[in-house]
């Protein structure tokens, strides 16, 4: 697509995301039994929506995260309170971030997307470099594999959405996320009309990729309210790459290719990743400081993403799977080879338990 | 109790199988830290939602191995000499439920399976339903001294 774009750099603006939806992706969304039906997406590092962040842009300016905010005011939360009491108290607390809506240094339940600041030598060189960090849309996410209940989901699209109608906020989602991306707030959601003494404790939120947006073939808010271009959109495998390309030219480093199996997010630095990884203020379980710094936001939770390396959290389950196909096969095999005879002259000289 | 005309270690494969996916099951909600079950000594594990998952996968193996011979044994010999109780039958069929459902959750769980989302909360929560169900079923088999799932004809 967008072969006639005479932006270096950029797959394109507007209007692209509607010819996506008619040419190569064919599915914005998946909508109803026509996706269910095509279920397998074959190539999902080509086809699936991925986004590039070219670091060396990024001014740190603040407007995607303004436009994030206000684009998706209508779908943060209105708790009411007072919240109801949970069991048992020492564990269950609940999170409340409606009073801290301001909150702009890290991931919250209002704010899905905010800017980490690196300041890095690299080379007798000084970056200062700014990251907009937000959901990474993992290719094999964890948060939508584990839950239990099947509010979190990965669409065909490739981006990952928790529902906020089905989310009960055990926070699953932010202990098996690589990043601790999602976020709580209590005194939402469908917990309050089940057992919300006993089971759940709010809603999960973050970045959605602003999928109504992306319905409509527009571009989603961060991306379009840029002064600096600094994200691209489009398909994977073009965005790949695209990635590969622009740090070739600036003799750059990649993070979103292999993290956790691959992430529809990409990002491309001229300077390493562990240098930035070192330099970010980060209070992720995983390579993080543990607690939030300087004990603010205390029982809050994590969000500020690390930019360290991730393994593919999901490959032993992977492996797994075919465990559990051929487990039965070799049941099969092992009745038709006679164990069944066997069994049923072992079953008739009594097996008189209870 | 009835004495179950099949081998005995197969049903104890079966219920250690079955319990051990249900408790499982469970742990794949975020319980075992707060009702403080990973503190119990030997319990930890059950706070690593990886490894409760993992061990998940395993323990649905087993169970399939189990299917797999039960069944092959039903088709090949059982069938002529025994006859499924009714509770039984609906036990089956409630097993052969979950398992259909689990078969699709490890299934959309492979790296380059994408399902509609509303596929997925079915497949969801009918796996978790049909886990109550035959919890209230093998319930009431114990409870009516028939937890057998088979007789002789
Ligand atoms: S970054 Fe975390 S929340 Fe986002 S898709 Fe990956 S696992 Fe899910
Ligand atoms: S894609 Fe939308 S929801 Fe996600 S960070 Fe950008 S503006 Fe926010
Ligand atoms: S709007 Fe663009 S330049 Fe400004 S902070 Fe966000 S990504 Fe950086």
């Amino acid at each position: 697509m967008s072969k006639n774009n005479d932006q270096p750099g950029k797959v394109s603006r507007r209007g692209f995301l509607k010819a996506l939806g008619t040419g190569g992706v064919g599915l914005l969304t998946p909508s109803g039994a026509v996706a269910a039906g095509k279920g397998r997406v074959p190539q999902p590092s080509d086809n699936e929506l991925a986004t590039l962040l070219d670091l060396s842009r990024c001014i740190g300016c603040g407007e995607c995260v303004s436009a994030c905010r206000e684009s998706n005011a209508h779908k943060f939360p209105e708790p009411v309170k007072s919240f109801p009491a949970m069991s048992p108290s020492k564990r269950a607390k609940p999170e409340d971030w409606s009073d801290k809506r301001d909150v702009e240094d890290r991931l919250t339940p209002y704010n899905w997307l905010f800017l980490q600041n690196a300041e890095v030598e690299y080379q007798g060189e000084v970056y200062d470099i700014n990251i907009p960090r937000r959901c990474m849309h993992c290719q094999n996410p964890p948060c939508a594999n584990m839950c239990p209940f099947g509010a979190a989901n990965k669409q065909v699209n490739g981006l990952t959405r928790i529902s906020d109608s089905l989310c009960m906020g055990g926070a699953k989602c932010r202990t098996v996320c690589p990043w601790s991306v999602p976020q709580r707030q209590s005194g939402v959601g469908l917990y309050l009309n089940i057992m919300p003494r006993f089971a759940g404790n709010g809603v999960m939120f973050k970045c959605d990729r602003c999928y109504r947006l992306l319905e409509k073939g527009e571009l989603p808010a961060c991306i379009a309210a840029c002064p600096e271009d600094v994200q691209t959109i489009g398909p994977r495998g073009e965005i790949v790459a695209r990635a590969r390309e622009l740090a070739a030219g600036m003799d750059g480093f990649i993070y979103g290719l292999e993290e956790n199996g691959g992430t529809n997010t990409v990002y491309v630095s001229p300077v390493p990743f562990d240098l930035i990884d070192k330099a970010i203020d980060k209070d992720g379980p995983r390579g993080g400081r543990g607690k939030v710094a300087g004990g603010k936001a205390k029982g809050l939770g994590p969000g500020k993403p690390h930019m360290g390396p991730v393994k593919d959290v999901m490959a032993d389950e992977t492996n797994l799977a075919t465990a559990t196909l051929l487990a039965p096969v070799a049941g099969v095999v092992a009745g038709v080879l006679g164990l069944g005879a066997k069994l049923l002259k072992n079953g008739e000289e009594g097996s008189h338990e209870s | 109790m009835r004495a179950r005309p099949y081998p005995a270690w197969i049903s104890r494969l079966f219920i250690f199988s079955v319990a051990a996916l249900a408790f499982t099951g469970f742990m794949q909600m975020p319980l075992a830290k707060r009702y403080y079950l990973t503190e119990v000594p030997g319990m930890a594990w059950t706070g690593d939602f990886y490894m409760v998952h993992k061990i998940h996968y395993l323990l649905a193996a087993l169970l399939l191995f189990v299917v797999g011979l039960t069944v092959v044994n039903w088709l090949r010999a059982w069938k002529d000499t025994l006859v499924l109780t009714r509770l039984g039958a609906l036990r089956v069929a409630v097993v052969g439920g979950l398992v259909i459902s689990g078969g699709l959750r490890v299934y959309r769980n492979l790296p380059d399976v994408t399902l509609d989302p509303a596929v997925i909360v079915t497949i969801e929560w009918v796996h978790l339903g049909l886990v109550m169900v035959l919890g209230a079923v093998a319930l009431i088999a114990l409870v009516r001294k028939s937890s057998a799932y088979a007789v002789r004809k």
